[in-house]
């Protein structure tokens, strides 16, 4: 990385920040992690990965043997990127280091979505950085098969630090699952994950990210993305198994006219696990619309559910959708919907609801024959359906069986 | 099929059953009449086993089995099935998800579709259940449900209201359908149904008609000449009639 000639200026800033403290969530002790792993050996083929590395990846949705339904895949275990290629013209998959050699105005883009004094993390990202992705679409580029990217913790307490930079160009169309997961032996770690998203003029992304990390790991994504005119933004969120903590609250800035994002989220606290998440739209150009849907479940731990749009133009629209289910005697939900508006003729809503399953659909399911349990396994497999709009069949059909495979472990 | 004997049921703490009696053969159909607030409802949520309605006295017999402790599952199971006047929404569980839960194992998407079909609810089919639905809406999944479902006994709260006259006949021919009217013998179907106008009576045939005041059964007679009598004199009319 010596090559990577860095802003000072943002060094700077960074420095400043190590020890900041998030304004969410709990704060870590960021001594009792280490940030030096053994390094993995680069494959060509994804399919040689290590065979029980290779399980975990494949319950986040990633395709490694046949990666013919995949149009670019990005793997990095630990600190290594062990493989990264494409295979469709128009879209480029790189490790972020690599791209910040190969082109100079990747600069331009380095913390222009998020803050790199944000918080000690995003401090930490700066000054530590390991690597991550680096995903673009080239201008007026369809891309049709999604493209595939896992961050994995394999070494015990490591502090995993990747900063991803995702640019649609003018125009273009890109689908992205990533997976974020842990060994299963990997008894504590962190990840700090950087994702900066720009979005131009009349570019489509749609971003899926599933994580399945394990009981003792903690989590800080620090993401923002920019919406030029028409842009339009997609992103999924879903976290169903225990995880230590998780604090995020993504920002996507509607800075073009009509631009449209749309934030879902399905989250799931087990016992032990604690969760703070919310999306934050900031409607700043006439004509934009957000949506923000998100279903919660608690099984006996933690879930703050968050979200914010705020409209400073005319003719905005957003909706902010917040459903949780408490399905333990322990276990606490708290719904935190914000709506601001600052303009005349914006029209800004909010839905939440937080409590138990009604016993009348209970009994309704079990008079068609259901027992209690079949009756509320289906209530709640109802509840975590969320029917996105402008998602493709395939990815909608990759986000069900996620889910699916996780609700199973629920009862 | 169905025999309720000297049945008492509470809710709320309250008794609304006062010792029902009534029993329905295999193969008939029955018409429960009464005024708002009579406990008709109570009556078959009771029969179907839902926990709220306590049955403090009495029993009921299905199929000559004593049925009165097993849960509304096991009840659904036996073979009882109801269609409901104002069933919850679940969120996102769609229609098509009921109807397949319904079938408890012998899926057939293809008959499924052409029920589905028949029921005008094609488009229904991939919608939440009951969200949003209109009053004939909700008659008509809940038919289809319970055709999924093929009870041997089937209970109908007020199959017809909030239909209009085009759908009524509709409704009328699936309710035939799910009694087996178009056997002439051996039918092993039996209904029990409430009906406040009686209008579906000029669809389905059938046989007795009781008349429930304040939680007992006043008169039991035939069916169409209950509803007649009710027509003419109104529920007071009952009322005197028993004096």
């Amino acid at each position: 990385m010596s090559k990577i000639v860095r802003s000072n200026k943002r060094r700077e800033l960074a420095e400043k920040a190590l020890d900041k403290k998030p304004s969410l969530g709990e704060d870590i002790d960021l001594s009792r992690y280490s940030s030096t792993a053994e390094e993995h050996a680069y494959q060509e083929k994804p399919s040689e990965l290590p065979a029980q590395d290779k399980a975990q990846l494949m319950k986040v949705g990633l395709m490694l043997d046949d990666a013919s339904q995949r149009s670019g895949t990005f793997v990095q275990i630990d600190r290594s990127v062990v493989h990264s290629s494409t295979s469709q013209e128009g879209v480029e998959v790189l490790a972020v280091t690599q791209a910040l050699e190969k082109y100079d105005w990747l600069q331009d883009y380095w913390w222009h979505a998020v803050s790199v004094d944000q918080d000690k993390f995003t401090a930490q990202a700066e000054i530590d950085l390991q690597n991550g992705y680096f995903i673009r679409a080239l201008p007026g580029a369809k891309v049709v098969y999604p493209v595939q990217a896992c961050l994995y913790i394999a070494h015990k307490n490591l502090a995993q630090k990747v900063h991803n930079i995702i640019i649609a160009e003018e125009g273009s169309e890109l689908h992205i699952i990533t997976g974020c997961a842990a060994h299963p032996m990997s008894a504590s770690g962190l990840h700090i994950g950087v994702s900066e998203f720009y979005i131009k003029r009349g570019a489509k992304v749609t971003f899926t990210m599933i994580h399945n990390w394990a009981p003792e790991i903690e989590v800080r994504p620090r993401s923002g993305a920019i919406l030029e005119e028409g842009a339009v933004f997609l992103s999924n969120y879903v976290s169903m198994k225990p995880i230590r903590s998780l604090q995020m609250y993504p920002v996507a800035r509607c800075i073009g006219e009509g631009a449209i994002v749309r934030f879902n989220s399905i989250l799931v606290a087990p016992p032990g696990s604690h969760l703070d998440v919310g999306s934050r739209v900031l409607l700043n150009a006439k004509g934009s619309r957000a949506e923000i849907v998100s279903r919660t479940i608690t099984t006996g731990g933690t879930i703050v559910a968050r979200g914010h749009i705020a409209g400073s133009a005319p003719e905005v629209k957003g909706h902010l959708e917040c459903r949780g289910l408490i399905l333990s005697e322990r276990g606490t939900i708290h719904a935190i919907p914000e709506l601001k508006g600052e303009v005349a003729g914006i029209d800004l809503s909010h839905e939440a609801a937080v409590g138990k399953i009604a016993e009348e659909e209970v009994e309704y399911l079990m008079s068609r024959g259901l027992g209690r349990d079949e009756a509320t396994a289906m209530i709640v497999r109802g509840f975590l359906r969320v029917d996105i709009e402008g998602l493709p069949p395939e990815l909608a059909e990759e986000l069900k069986s996620a889910v699916e495979v996780s609700e199973k472990e629920l009862f | 099929m169905l025999s309720v004997e000297g049945l008492h049921v509470e809710t709320h703490g309250k008794e609304i059953l006062h010792g029902v009696n009534l029993s329905v053969e295999a193969g008939e159909t029955h018409a429960l009449f009464g005024p708002n607030g009579s406990g008709k409802t109570t009556l078959l949520m009771a029969i179907m086993g839902f926990p709220r309605y306590k049955i403090t006295a009495g029993r009921i017999l299905f199929k000559g089995q004593d049925i009165t402790q097993a849960s509304l599952d096991e009840r659904a199971r036996l073979g009882i099935g109801m269609s409901f006047q104002r069933p919850p929404v679940v969120r996102g569980v769609k229609t098509r998800d009921m109807v397949r839960a319904c079938m408890g194992g012998r899926e057939d998407d293809e008959a499924v579709a052409s029920l589905a079909a028949r029921l005008n609810m094609g488009d229904l089919m991939d919608r939440e259940i009951n969200y949003g639905f209109s009053g004939g809406e909700i008659k008509r999944s809940e038919l289809l449900q319970l055709l999924a479902q093929g009870p041997d006994l089937v209970l109908l709260d007020e199959p017809e209201s909030g239909v209009d006259l085009v759908n009524i006949a509709l409704i009328g021919q699936m309710i035939n359908e799910l009694l087996q009217k178009e056997l002439k013998r051996n039918r092993t179907r039996s209904g029990l149904i409430i009906t406040h106008t009686g209008h579906i009576l000029d669809y389905v045939n059938a046989t007795r008609g009781y008349v429930l005041l304040n939680g007992s059964v006043v008169c039991q007679r035939d069916a169409h000449e209950c509803l007649d009598t009710i027509k003419k004199n109104g529920y007071e009319g009952c009322v005197k009639c028993l004096k």
